[in-house]
Formats: structure tokens, sequence, C-alpha cells
């Protein structure tokens, strides 16, 4: 390849370094893990025993509070109530989805909570699912802090690639409020293709199969020189080693139902059930089979499994899995027969059953030597370094559901399809359906159904000021626009007259704008302070930028000026890097005017001169540095 | 030619001195540009043609993706970011057009001046296509053993790149009427060896 690595502007920041640590969190269901990547080597930070799992678990004091990791997890026999696991089955989901997953949520829901946001009620208190996930990321981030003897304030965070807007609104805000700038939200099969594809120089089509404890991802990647490309991408959302041990802990509770004869259970049996039955489902994948005793309240309950019998139990979930990688090998448009290896990631895919389904699905061996565990921190945090330091790879994935408009009739009008890649911007056209109709109600949905009571709902938002016309005659254009963390932007135009909406989609189920301040004033992060920072952080960077713009220019066409004229210009560049060293915003901003005003001859002499210069036909080539230079 | 060479020239957002219109960055601060309105041949820096080679479209894709991507920006100010989005956005949309035959004839078409509408079928032609698809279409319905499905599958696809041969003959010689037709033609071919294909990975994954 011929063309630089680095263009003029793409240089790694100067100032990088008085910024804080950039880490990657693989946030999960069960265990959170964190990484950090110098100079593209990667570390998993771990606790004082060696472990890198962090139990995404936390207990909530009497007190006030808070503990989370193997510590809280310890709590959960002792006292259940106080204790939320597994929070990440109600990112971004609402009252009227938790029908689905009725009795398979080990938590008490706070049922007076009206609309919005699911609410849990733990230890007296009432929380949402950002704000326990905030509670385990702000662990996470000290204990990288403590590792590093740094402070962090920036994380890439992976969420599962079929994880839908709502989901991933809801993680980008609970790193917000443990203090944590999100750098990018990445996809985890491709956290994990990125660190299996760089540490073995890996190219050609591979499948990664994520089974954690909660959600099943599948993607299809191309990997190339650096480039990973997501070809197709599917999973469930709630599908996971949790669904197992439900399954085995309901046979057990029903076994204990039996040897004493009562038939209320209690919720301490049922979390000690469950408890029971993810170690014995994990004790078998290295056994045939196995006996464990359930007590509670001094009653003890005798119970035995075999791996057939588990398998018997696990294989209406493990034969989702197969549909999903079928469908996806299809929507890739490829044969099973080129995807040239497959990684296996997540903890349930050590179990016997899952990997003789991949090899039968795949029809070959899954490539071993890859910790499931750990490999989408790595990945994260690789991604962490490349966006802070810069970096030669580049991921390129795609919308894991197609989005689309309610039309007439509850049908869903798709606007961008599934496995397009990102970003991405699309627009359709809709019209009124009524004579002088001066509003459009627009309700965005997302899913693959064809009916809008069958996807996610995920904003409703009204277009006013359509001017009275005729039924059929408004246009008006709906651009869906999806950034690279795979997050929604709608705005509707109306195009005889310009009427414009634009709303960056608040998810139905998802937190206010004015709930999240309040939850950051809350939240230890100070508040007023986190914001300002962030504010001053913005206005530096932009002003740093405008001061090596004038810089370069000046370097290219000083001639243009006097040697007064000269002085005055560098005078204001000192006062703009005065005040950004102030630490006053407001200061910046006003010497920025005057650098823009101190520069306007300056800038109206050169275009002067390329103008005159592209006339004589001079100039062109060398500004039209870019197209074309890359083969 | 002096009048073009001006509307080359635009002041680049950030240093505010000359830069070409089609430039993604300013040669003089090195600030990423906005991605202009240039059809998507230009924006992959490859010749206005129906018969692509699609490897070196996608080398193309990649290499200007490297440059453009957001997450090359994310430590930049916030109009560098935006503007990268949208640069990266419009690479995504030329390579999705172009790497598909179908949406490049109709695109390609399009930039000559001879828009094929691929959402309507009205004329007598259509008709015969119409018919000859309902044919081929019954006969998939009604094969229910792999190896008719297969069959099917494979003459569906041999049609389609029939159908593709065909395109770029008629466009090189600039008949684009003839071009449009058959653009229509492989909408039609394409969607029945899709059908196909999925009825064959249907029927091979029973058990
Ligand atoms: N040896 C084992 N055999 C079977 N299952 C196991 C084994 N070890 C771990 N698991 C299961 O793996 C799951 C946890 O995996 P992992 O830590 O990858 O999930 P996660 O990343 O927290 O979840 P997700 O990615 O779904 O959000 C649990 O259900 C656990 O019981
Ligand atoms: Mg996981």
């Amino acid at each position: 390849m011929l063309f630089q690595l680095h263009e003029p502007g793409e240089t790694p920041l100067p100032h990088e370094s008085d910024r804080g640590l950039a880490i990657g969190i693989d946030l999960g269901t069960t265990n959170s893990v964190v990484a950090v990547a110098s100079d593209g080597q990667t570390e998993v930070l771990r606790d004082a025993e060696g472990k890198g799992l962090i139990p995404s678990v936390v207990y909530y004091g009497d007190d006030g509070s808070v503990v989370v990791g193997q510590d809280a997890r310890r709590m959960i026999l002792e006292e259940p109530d106080h204790v939320v696991s597994s929070i990440k089955r109600l990112m971004g989901r609402g009252a009227a989805d938790l029908k689905t997953l009725a009795g398979t949520l080990p938590f008490k829901l706070d049922t007076a909570a009206d609309g919005g946001m699911v609410r849990l009620s733990v230890a007296g208190r009432t929380l949402t699912p950002v704000e326990i996930s905030a509670d385990i990321l702000r662990a996470v981030r000290i204990r990288a802090e403590l590792a590093q003897g740094k402070t962090v304030d920036r994380a890439v965070v992976t969420v599962p690639a079929y994880f839908d807007d709502g989901a991933r609104t809801a993680t980008k805000d609970a790193a917000r409020l443990a203090g944590l700038e999100v750098l990018r939200l990445v996809n985890e099969p491709t956290a994990a293709a990125l660190a299996y594809g760089l540490d073995n120089a890996a190219e050609g089509l591979y499948a990664v199969y994520d089974l954690g404890g909660g959600t099943f991802d599948v993607s299809i990647l191309k990997m190339e020189k650096g480039v990973f490309q997501v070809k197709a991408t599917g999973g469930d959302a709630a599908l996971g080693g949790d669904d197992i041990d439900h399954a085995i802990a309901e046979r057990f509770l029903s076994e204990r139902v039996k040897e004493h004869g009562t038939e209320i259970i209690t919720e301490g049996e049922a979390k000690q059930a469950l408890a029971a039955a993810r170690v014995a489902k994990e004790c078998l994948s290295g056994r045939q089979d196995g006996s464990w005793v359930i007590e509670v309240d001094g009653k003890p309950s005798h119970h035995t499994l075999s791996r057939a019998q588990l398998e018997d139990l696990a294989t209406p979930w493990v034969s989702r899995t197969e549909t999903i990688c079928r469908n996806v090998i299809e929507d890739a448009g490829i044969g099973v027969s080129e995807i040239q290896g497959v990684v296996l990631v997540g903890g349930s895919t050590r179990m016997p059953l899952v990997r003789a389904k991949v090899k039968a699905i795949f029809g070959r061996e899954p490539l071993a030597d890859i910790n499931p565990d750990e490999v989408v921190a790595v990945g994260a945090a690789l991604q962490a370094e490349a966006l802070t330091a810069g970096s030669d790879t580049l991921l390129l994935d795609v919308t894991p559901l197609s989005l689309g408009i309610e039309t007439m009739g509850g049908i869903v009008e798709k606007v961008i399809p599934r496995n397009t890649p990102i970003p991405v911007a699309m627009a359709q056209e809709f019209t009124t359906y009524q004579d002088g109709q001066t509003a459009m109600s627009i309700h965005v949905a997302q899913g693959e159904r064809e009916m809008v009571d069958q996807c996610r709902s995920l904003a409703r938002f009204v277009l006013r000021g359509i001017p009275n016309m005729a039924a059929g005659a408004a246009r008006i254009r709906v651009t869906f626009t999806v950034d690279a963390d795979g997050l929604l932007t709608v705005s509707a135009r109306e195009a005889t007259t310009g009427t414009e909406q634009q709303v960056a989609v608040k998810p139905s189920y998802g937190l206010t704008e004015d709930e999240m301040a309040q939850m950051l004033r809350d939240s230890l992060v100070n508040a007023k302070d986190d914001m300002a920072t962030r504010l001053f952080a913005e206005t530096a960077v932009e002003a740093r930028r405008s001061v090596l713009a004038v810089q370069a220019a000046l370097k290219v066409d000083q001639d243009l000026l006097s040697a007064d004229e000269r002085q005055a210009i560098d005078n204001v560049i000192s006062r703009v890097e005065e005040t950004i060293a102030s630490k006053d915003r407001d200061a910046v901003t006003a010497s920025m005017e005057d650098l823009e005003a101190a520069t306007k001859t300056f800038a109206e002499r050169r275009m002067d001169r390329g103008i005159r210069e592209a006339l004589a036909g001079m100039t062109v080539d060398k500004l039209d540095n870019a197209l074309g230079g890359d083969t | 030619m002096n009048a073009s060479a001006i509307a080359t020239i635009v002041p680049c957002w950030s240093c505010k001195g000359p830069v070409a219109a089609r430039a993604l960055f300013c040669s003089t601060c090195g600030a990423v540009q906005g991605p202009g309105s240039i059809d998507h041949f230009t924006r992959l820096g490859i010749q206005p043609t129906f018969d692509i080679d699609l490897e070196g479209l996608e080398k193309q894709y990649f290499g200007f993706q490297r440059r453009l991507h957001p997450d090359r920006f994310a430590a930049k100010s916030g109009k560098e970011k935006a503007l990268s989005q949208a640069q990266a956005t419009s690479l995504n949309e030329a390579y999705e057009t172009l790497k598909d035959p179908l949406r490049r004839a109709a695109y390609l078409l399009n930039q000559l001046g001879h828009p094929v509408d691929l959402t309507a079928c009205g004329t007598i032609n259509d008709r015969e296509l119409l018919m000859e698809q309902m044919e081929k279409r019954e006969a998939l319905a009604d094969s229910t053993t792999a190896e008719q499905v297969a069959k099917l599958a494979m003459q569906a696809e041999s049609e389609v790149i029939a159908c593709q041969c065909h395109i770029s003959a008629a466009i090189n010689a600039s008949n684009l009427e003839e071009a449009g037709h058959l653009t229509i033609r492989l909408k039609y071919l394409a969607k029945l060896a899709e059908e196909a294909r999925a009825k064959k990975s249907r029927i091979t994954r029973l058990p």
C-alpha cells in the first residue's frame, strides 16, 4: 500500500498523555473482565488470587454499602434479597418485556414503578439496571486504577452483538454513571475476533460462537491484513448458561419437594437450587455424573445428575443456537465450507454438548487454545488502545437487527435491513393519509418480524407543522442514522416546507435526561465537575485543532502576511494557548473567536491565491491529494 | 475550464484556506473534509463500468475506510468525528451499491441518464418475464427432492450469471434500453436464485 499510515492530521494526539488510561471492559451477564493494552501487549487485570473474572454480582448492604464480585457472590446464600446477579438480562428492558423472562430472573422487581425502565427492589432500595451495572463498572474501574496506579476515565465496553438499541444506550449510560467515557461500544464477538486474529495473524473467513451466561451471539467475519469485516451477525439476547441452570434447578426443586413433601418453595431455596444447578452443570463438563446436596433451613435434599440427563435438559437451548448459526451463515452469503476456523467464546462453550454441536454445525473442530473467558476483554483493550494511541487495524461492523417504521395496519416498513455495515444513513419517504393532516406520529421499531407488536418498540415522536395539503401530497423523509457504536438517531423532514425534527432515539424503556442527570448527581462521581471537565476537554480539543490549523497555514502561506500582521496572529495564538492552560472554558471560547477574527483577512488572501492558481491550472493536483491514492 | 477550476476549490472548514472540493484531507492543515456529492465510482476511486473487479473494489473500500473510519477520529474534535462518520457512511453506501451486480447496474444506468425503476414492471416485455418467472417459481415449489432443488438452484445461478454478461455487453454497446430491461430481468432471476438457494439449504439441513 502506498498511502501514508498517518495523514498530517491523523497522528496520535500530542496531548494524549494528560488523559487518564483507557481500558477494555467485557461487562458480562455472569462475569466481567477488564484488560489494558500498551503497544499491542495486553494484560488482563487480576485480583490477589490471580483471578481475572469478576462475578457480575452486586451486594447492597442495609447500611448503604455496595460490594461487587466474589464477595458479593458469597452473600447470595446468606442474604439472597440483598444480592443482584445477571442484571445484564434487564438492560434496556421495559416492564412489558419481563413476561418473556418471567421465572428466569433471580431478583425481585419493583412492581410499583409504572412504565419506563424496569426497577428492582433490593435491600429497601429501588434501583434500575443501569445503576446496578454502573456499580459493577465502577468496581471494575477501581480495580484497574489500583492495578495501574493511574486514573482511568475512558473505556471500550463490549456488548452482545445482538443487543438492541435500548440495551446499548443503557450500557453507555451505566458507564457514564461509573465515571467512564465510552470510547466505543464494540460487539463481543468482534472484540474476540480482533484479539484472536491479531494474535494469530488469521486471514480469511472465521466464525465466532459466543455462548455466555445470558446471551448468545454468532458472527461471521472476514479477516484480512488488519481489517476485521463482519459479514453477518445473529444471536439471542436471552439465551445462555443461565437458562440451562434454570432447567436443572427446576428439576432439583421438584426432587426436593418430593423428598420433603412440602409444596412451597422459598426464595432461599430457589437461589440455592440455582447455585447448585450451576455447580452441577460446570462439574459435568469434566465428569459423567455426580451428586449434590441442597441445604436450606437445616433441611438437606439429595440430587444426582448424569451428563446424559444434563444434556437432555440443555438440548433445547443448544439446538436454538444451531438454527441461529445456520441463518447467519446464509445471511453472510457463504457456504459452511468456506469458514476457516471457529472461535469459541464464553464459559458455556466448555460444555461437551456445545462443542459437539459446534463441530456438527461447522463441520470442523473449533479452535482450541483460546481463553474463552478473557478473549473479549483483551479485544476491547486492543481497541481502546487503537482509539487513543492510533492503530492500523480496522473494525467494520454491522447492524444486528433491522430498523423500521410502523405504517398503516401495524406493519413495519424496514428502513435499514439487518447486517448493513455501520455507520449508515438511510432514508424513506412517507406521506399523509388524510386531507389537511398537519401532524404525523412516527414509531420506530427494531426487529425482523413484520408486525410492529412483534418487534421491539424503540421510540415514538410526532412530526408537527406539516402544511395543510391533500392526502398523499406531503413528502415526509425519515432518515435513520446508525453510528459506529450501533446507536440510532432518527430525523424527519417535510420536503415542501423543510419542517425538521431530530431525535436521538431515547429508547422507550431508557432513562430520561432528567433521570440521568439526577443519577449522575447521586452517584459518587460529582456530576457538576464531571460535566464541566467533559465540556472543557471538548473545547480544548477544538481549540488545539484551530491553533494547529492556523500554524499549518502560516507555514505554507506566510508570505501573504506583513511582519506586523504575522505578529498579531502569533499573539492571539499565544493567548489561546494560555487560556487552554488556565482551564477556563469561557476564556478559551472567547480567545478562539479572537483567533478567527485575527485570521480572517489571511484566510481570504489564501483563498484568492488558491483560486488564482487554480485558474492558471496549477494547484488542483496538489490539493486533490486523496482520491485513488491507496492501491 | 476556468469555471470548473474555481468550482473545484473550496475553503477548508478548519484552516479556512483553499482545498480541492474532492479532497478527503486538507493538504495544508490535514483536517478531514466532508464527503461531498461525488458518484460512487469516483468515491471509491474506480472506473465507472459494470465490469468491476470485486477484489479491487474491496481493496479500495478497505483502503479508504482505514483512513476515514470514525475509529481513526475517536480522540478528535466533535466536528472531525462527525465528518469522519459522514465519510464512512458515504463509503459504505458506495461499496454496498457497487458490490451488488443488480444495484450496480441500476446505479450505473441512472448515472448514464437511463434510470430503471426496480419497483415497477408494466410493459409487455415485463409480462413475458413475469410468465417465465411464474413457471420457474412453480417448478421450484413443486420440487421435493434435494437433487431437484439443487438442479434448479444451479440453473437459476447460471441464468443470473448469463444475465449479468448480457447487461455488461448491452452497456458496453451503449444499448441502454436493452440494459434496462435486462436489469429488471436480473432482479427476478436473482430473487429466484436466492429462493432456490434457501430451499436447498433447508432441504439439505433436514436430518
Ligand atoms: N466448565 C463449565 N461447563 C459449563 N458451563 C460453564 C463452565 N464454566 C463456566 N460455565 C458457564 O458459563 C457461563 C458464564 O460464561 P461467561 O463468563 O462467558 O458469561 P458472561 O460473559 O458473563 O455472559 P454474557 O457474555 O452472556 O453476557 C455461566 O453460565 C457458567 O455456568
Ligand atoms: Mg461474555
